[in-house]
């Protein structure tokens, strides 16, 4: 899986940073998320999963390669 | 032609039939002559629906001088939600709330502005277990003094549960503890003053605006009034201190305080109040979900665990209930912004001064996004259908983009922890017949039309 991080749409709320410290973290100078494991283990995909789900700006997907959801680098 | 003027821009958008004549007689004389204005007043549903039947993704309606090109559709959402500030402007198209707030109270921050007010503030994550203890609490002195069974209007309820959980959270415990009903009253008021006449005269002499301007007053009244106390109780260490005192140190009047608070408020209120009682409603009229909801709550808290614990950790069968009520009755049904400079939007051009506009109601009910659209169905959310995530575009009740509610994190655990005290403690039963709850479109506020009442009865061993 790759972890896509909509820079434009993030607000800054963190909460991805609780369910996954060590694949989310913090720019505190631009206020955004940093996507720190752009490819986590699959072991962590609960976790993720439930970042991205839990996310207050919609702005985390999961790419899984040949999804539909849009590819922004 | 060596020219375009915003009139041949527009006309490439089509634009929506008339059903409602606007030199008809039941029109206010005030607002005839101002195309689609008078049907927004009555029937805006109808309006939004008929502009994606009859236009598509882009369809056009006009208000007054103003004309409104609503778009709906993923594609044109995105656009419409991406797009920068300074192309799209909000305060402008609300006219309705200038009013309420009071001059020179900001309607709305900037998204730079939001961001920053989330990392200082009330709604930043490490805040909201303190806000969920918050809550849990009203909501228990709410229920306090229910006895063994009863009645509520929910509308009634909500907005009064909702002044002081908003209150307390967003402003302070120290102010929420100065209010009661008469503060949920005067609010209310403002709410209802909300009439799209306001898009021709914020101000017109009528019965709505005049009984919004008098319950602003007594607002500003009830604020001064306790700004008074405070002022003769004299400075109070700082860990006492809420959001009042710091305001009253800066010396500014009880008016612009009043403004303050209404417009911080404003967002967080009607929409949380509403989306309670339609969560309450759609349970009753589907008892096998009430049933799933609370024999998960009850398995939940089987181990003495706290509300406001859980309230802010997954909670699935409620939540996909409560998202299922949000997607059917947005609070917001309409969300406009003013085009800055002309904007480019599925190949078409719309020009500086339009009004655009995307529709939460209308987007929620794609068909093609939500099968069986109009069907009250939790299961969209569960894995692998996950219908918010996979259209993030069309799934708006919070809106989308950098201006999706701040709050929603906030709402959705506030909603948790309403649902978890109440429907652990109380049994509920519709106290009229199921199909007669329904919304009051003729405000852009948009309420519960009272009676909207139901029946509780305490569980047994509770």
């Amino acid at each position: 899986m790759r972890v896509v991080a909509d820079l434009d749409l993030c607000q800054g709320h963190q909460l991805c940073q609780g369910e996954a410290p060590d694949v989310f973290g913090f720019d505190e100078d631009a206020d955004v998320v940093v996507v720190l494991e752009q490819h986590p283990d699959e072991a962590r995909r609960a976790d993720v999963t439930q970042a991205v789900k839990y996310c207050p700006a919609f702005a985390l997907t999961i790419d899984d390669g040949a999804t539909e959801e849009e590819d922004r680098p | 032609m060596s020219t375009t003027t915003p009139r041949d821009l527009l006309a490439d958008i089509p634009e929506v039939s008339t059903v409602l004549d606007d030199q008809s007689p039941e029109v206010p004389e005030i607002i005839r002559g101002t195309g689609h204005l008078p049907e927004m007043r009555v029937d805006p549903i109808g309006l939004f629906h008929r502009v994606r039947d009859e236009c598509g993704d882009i369809g056009r309606f006009r208000l007054a001088d103003k004309d409104v090109v609503l778009v709906t559709g993923a594609e044109a959402n995105e656009a419409f939600f991406r797009a920068p500030d300074s192309t799209l402007d909000q305060a402008a198209a609300y006219p309705f709330m200038t009013p309420i707030f009071g001059q020179g109270v900001v309607f709305d921050a900037s998204p730079e502005e939001r961001q920053q007010m989330l990392k200082n503030q009330a709604l930043r994550g490490d805040m909201m277990r303190g806000h969920a203890q918050t809550i849990e609490a009203e909501i228990r002195r709410m229920v306090a003094d229910w006895g063994d069974e009863g009645e509520i209007d929910l509308l009634d309820f909500f907005a009064e549960l909702t002044i002081y959980t908003t209150s307390a959270c967003l402003i302070g415990k120290p102010f929420r503890e100065e209010l009661d009903v008469r503060f949920a009253q005067l609010y209310h008021e403002l709410e209802h003053g909300t009439d799209a006449i306001a898009y021709v005269d914020a101000y017109a002499d009528i019965d709505s605006f005049r009984r919004r301007d008098a319950a602003r007053e007594g607002l500003v009244a009830l604020v001064q009034g306790i700004i008074d106390r405070r002022i003769e109780r004299g400075p109070v260490p700082r860990e006492e201190r809420d959001l009042l005192d710091v305001l009253i140190s800066l010396e500014m009047s009880a008016d612009y305080v009043t403004g303050i608070f209404i417009s911080m408020m404003f967002a967080g209120h009607h929409t949380s109040s509403g989306t309670a009682s339609w969560a309450m409603i759609e349970l009753l009229r589907h008892p096998d979900v009430m049933a799933q909801v609370v024999g998960e709550l009850d398995d939940l808290y089987a181990d003495g665990s706290e509300v406001s614990f859980q309230a802010l950790r997954s909670i699935p069968v409620l939540e996909s209930a409560l998202k299922e009520t949000l997607r059917l009755h947005p609070p917001l049904v309409i969300l406009m912004r003013l085009v800055q400079e002309d904007f480019d939007l599925l190949g078409r051009t719309i020009p500086a001064g339009t009004v655009v506009a995307s529709s939460p109601r209308v987007s929620n009910r794609i068909e093609e996004d939500f099968p069986d659209a109009g069907a009250f169905d939790p299961g969209r959310y569960l894995d692998p259908r996950q219908e918010d995530l996979q259209n993030r575009w069309t799934w708006i009740p919070f809106g989308a983009g950098r201006h999706r509610c701040v709050g929603n994190a906030f709402a959705m655990m506030q909603m948790k922890a309403i649902f978890s005290v109440v429907l652990r403690d109380f049994e509920f039963e519709a106290a009229q017949p199921l199909d007669s709850y329904r919304d009051d479109f003729t405000k852009m506020v948009i309420q519960l039309e009272q009676p909207c009442r139901v029946r509780y009865r305490r569980r047994p061993g509770r």
